[in-house]
């Protein structure tokens, strides 16, 4: 039988999911706490920059899902 | 001081050359320690160096080491050494020759100082990377290769019109700073636009890198973009219409990257959305924001050399690099899997990775400048940038659905490549004052502070949260075995369409006039020049012969000795008979005689 790796135990995974959201919270909390030099009013908003990123993140997956690929897609045979 | 030393470039170039007369064994050797003794020798060379060479009217300036040019110098060894370590596995020498040239016409364009000089390297650049991507093999690099060669030759033309224009108008073949100004200037800003993959001028990159060899494309992706990031940072430092080039080139490919299928093609519109950051930097042109776009260049060529040379190991070891086709291949390449995270890091700006201490100073000269359209678009592609280039790579290749492939880790060659890339990625985000201080002005920037470590850092994981989110809701775009349309359709289709009609149209009058000219009309010509003379006396003498030896008007009696024999002459007659020559000796003369009469009266 194949030898077993780290990712094939669904617990391992689990708990890497368990990190990476808590890691993600502990950065929600943290944020409230540091001064941020900012050359924009709005860096100075809690959570500007998890918002923002979380925000463009969504945006760009949606726009190039919805729009982008009903508009290029084409057969990998196309050109020839 | 000195002015002259050897040239960086001819020590690649005339060293490529003397590559196919060694065995592969003394091959191997000669080309790893080739960059190393360029290297050694750019070392001796002193900042400030002009070396000249007079040529016809003019003075070339072959070598000119100043900071901007030997920041680009020195990562253009760097990257040379570590990518031959990494093909040292090719059997034969086209790849090594023209990596070489290649290479060496890159670091001969960032030394020019002259646009003579600069023009002829620049071309000779297109030559070698035409290789490496023809070296593939295929038959879809063949096509890419002709396809890309095209586009670099019309980019070089308008190149070569605006050098031509400029020398004309100024009588000065020297290449500084030229600025936005003149049609001269134009036909150079956007030859080197070409090169630098501007939106709609970029599809040559994002088309031909992908069907390269694997360790050309890791060649291609450090220099072709980044000599002309250099020259536009000599040539156009403050042209705000660059910020907006830049802009558009740091947003739109992220949009293709998250649809894209072949994993390398996904790297290609990184590399435009990369070198967007620095043409926003060269378009700002403040001290801080050329030192970002030159830092940026420097580390760029690393990760992104890297994250293909990761690729180029899966090509190597499956055969495959389409997303759909991958999968899992952390367990049987782990190292790969490792370094190649590392390079995802870099390009994301992680903090203690390369991209966090060199993107970060565009974004802060943007912000000082108060541009609020350009630093949120820059934002926005930076979070973009982690999405697909940091997140999608790794994971479609190395985690995710297990594609089943049991290959062996890479070859160690490659290993100690990417080794060696990613170390310098983790040094250049660690120990960032070393790479500050090769940068053109002096770098005051201070990338780690508390709030840049933290926004960062929370800008990262959010996204990284989105992509969970999204591939867990199952909404994230599915791999798909096709392919996307780009502004390349533009010259794949209607104007293979146009080529097509064009060539019926111009086929077909090219037809008639053969018909015309050369069928029928020359056959014409040819037929009344040979028998023109017995032609022309038939009509000189039609009187005569109407006539049937004078009668009714009597007016040609004068013809008294020979008017009896001409009576019975035919026009059929007289041209046998001037064919064979028996016409009588009179009527020769008489036919002489009256020619003459006729050309006098007529002439």
């Amino acid at each position: 039988m194949e030898k077993k790796h780290i990712f094939d135990n669904p617990r391992n995974v689990k708990l890497l999911l368990i990190i990476f959201f808590s890691s993600v919270l502990i950065l929600f909390i943290l944020d409230f706490f540091v001064h941020k030099h900012a050359h924009f009013p709005w860096e100075h908003w809690p959570v500007f920059y998890a918002v923002y990123g979380f925000v463009a993140c969504v945006l760009l997956v949606l726009v190039s899902r919805f729009v982008l690929r009903p508009l290029v897609k084409r057969k990998e045979d196309y050109y020839e | 001081m000195s002015n002259n030393c050897i040239p960086p470039a001819m020590i690649f170039i005339i060293g490529a050359f003397i590559i196919p007369f060694l065995s592969e064994k003394k091959r191997s050797v000669y080309v790893v320690l080739l960059p190393v003794i360029g290297f050694l020798n750019l070392l001796t060379i002193p900042v400030g160096t002009m070396m000249h060479v007079g040529f016809m009217d003019y003075q070339l300036t072959l070598v000119r080491i100043d900071r901007l040019s030997l920041a680009f110098g020195y990562i253009f060894h760097i990257v040379s050494f570590i990518t031959v370590i990494y093909i040292l596995h090719v059997k034969k020498n086209l790849e090594y020759v023209a990596g070489f040239v290649y290479a060496g016409a890159a670091i001969g364009t960032i030394f020019a100082g002259d646009l003579f000089t600069f023009f002829v390297f620049w071309e000779t650049l297109t030559i070698g990377s035409v290789m490496l991507i023809w070296a593939r093999g295929t038959k879809s690099s063949a096509s890419a290769g002709f396809r890309y060669l095209l586009v670099h030759a019309t980019g070089g033309l308008s190149l070569l019109a605006g050098i031509v224009m400029r020398v004309i108008q100024t009588g000065s073949i020297e290449f500084n700073l030229i600025g936005l100004s003149d049609p001269a200037s134009w036909f150079i800003f956007m030859g080197i636009g070409v090169n630098c993959a501007w939106p709609f001028l970029h599809t040559w990159l994002t088309d031909a890198y992908p069907e390269a060899t694997i360790g050309g494309t890791v060649f291609l992706s450090a220099f072709t973009t980044k000599t002309a990031v250099y020259a536009l940072a000599r040539a156009f430092p403050g042209t705000e219409l660059l910020i907006w080039i830049g802009v558009a080139m740091a947003a739109f490919p992220i949009f293709y990257a998250v649809i894209e299928n072949d994993l390398r093609r996904v790297l290609a519109y990184s590399l435009v959305n990369q070198v967007g950051f620095m043409v926003v930097g060269i378009g700002i042109g403040t001290e801080l924001a050329i030192n970002g776009a030159v830092a940026h260049a420097f580390n760029d060529i690393l990760f992104k050399g890297l994250l293909f040379m990761s690729m180029g190991a899966v090509i190597y070891r499956t055969g495959k690099i389409n997303a759909t086709d991958l999968g899992g291949l952390y367990k049987s390449m782990p190292w790969t899997a490792a370094f190649c995270i590392v390079g995802a890091a870099s390009i994301s700006a992680f903090p203690l990775f390369s991209g966090f201490v060199s993107k970060s100073m565009v974004m802060s000269a943007a912000g000082d400048k108060h541009m609020v359209f350009v630093w949120l678009v820059l934002l926005f592609a930076s979070a973009g940038v982690f999405h697909h280039a940091g997140i999608k790579i790794p994971f479609f290749a190395f985690f995710g659905h297990d594609a089943g492939h049991r290959v062996k880790e890479a070859p160690r060659h490659m290993l100690i490549a990417m080794g060696m890339a990613a170390f310098l990625c983790i040094f250049n985000g660690t120990f960032y004052k070393p790479l500050y201080s090769i940068l053109p002005y002096p770098a005051l920037y201070e990338p780690y502070t508390l709030s840049h470590v933290m926004t960062q850092t929370e800008l990262l994981f959010y996204s990284a949260l989105a992509f969970t989110l999204l591939l867990l809701s199952g909404i994230y775009p599915a791999e798909m075995r096709a392919i996307n349309i780009d502004a390349d359709w533009f010259y794949r289709k209607p104007l293979k369409v146009l080529d097509e009609t064009v060539s019926y149209i111009l086929n077909g009058l090219n037809k008639l006039c053969d018909l015309i000219f050369v069928q029928k009309f020359t056959g014409a010509v040819n037929n009344f020049a040979t028998a023109a003379t017995s032609k022309i006396v038939s009509i000189l003498l039609l009187p005569v012969l109407l006539n049937k030896g004078g009668g009714e008007n009597g007016k040609i009696t004068s013809f008294n000795e020979s008017s009896a024999n001409m009576a019975g002459l035919s026009s059929e007659r007289i041209e046998s008979d001037f064919s064979h020559g028996t016409s009588p000796v009179g009527i020769f003369a008489a036919c002489a005689g009256l020619f003459i009469v006729v050309l006098y009266v007529f002439l």
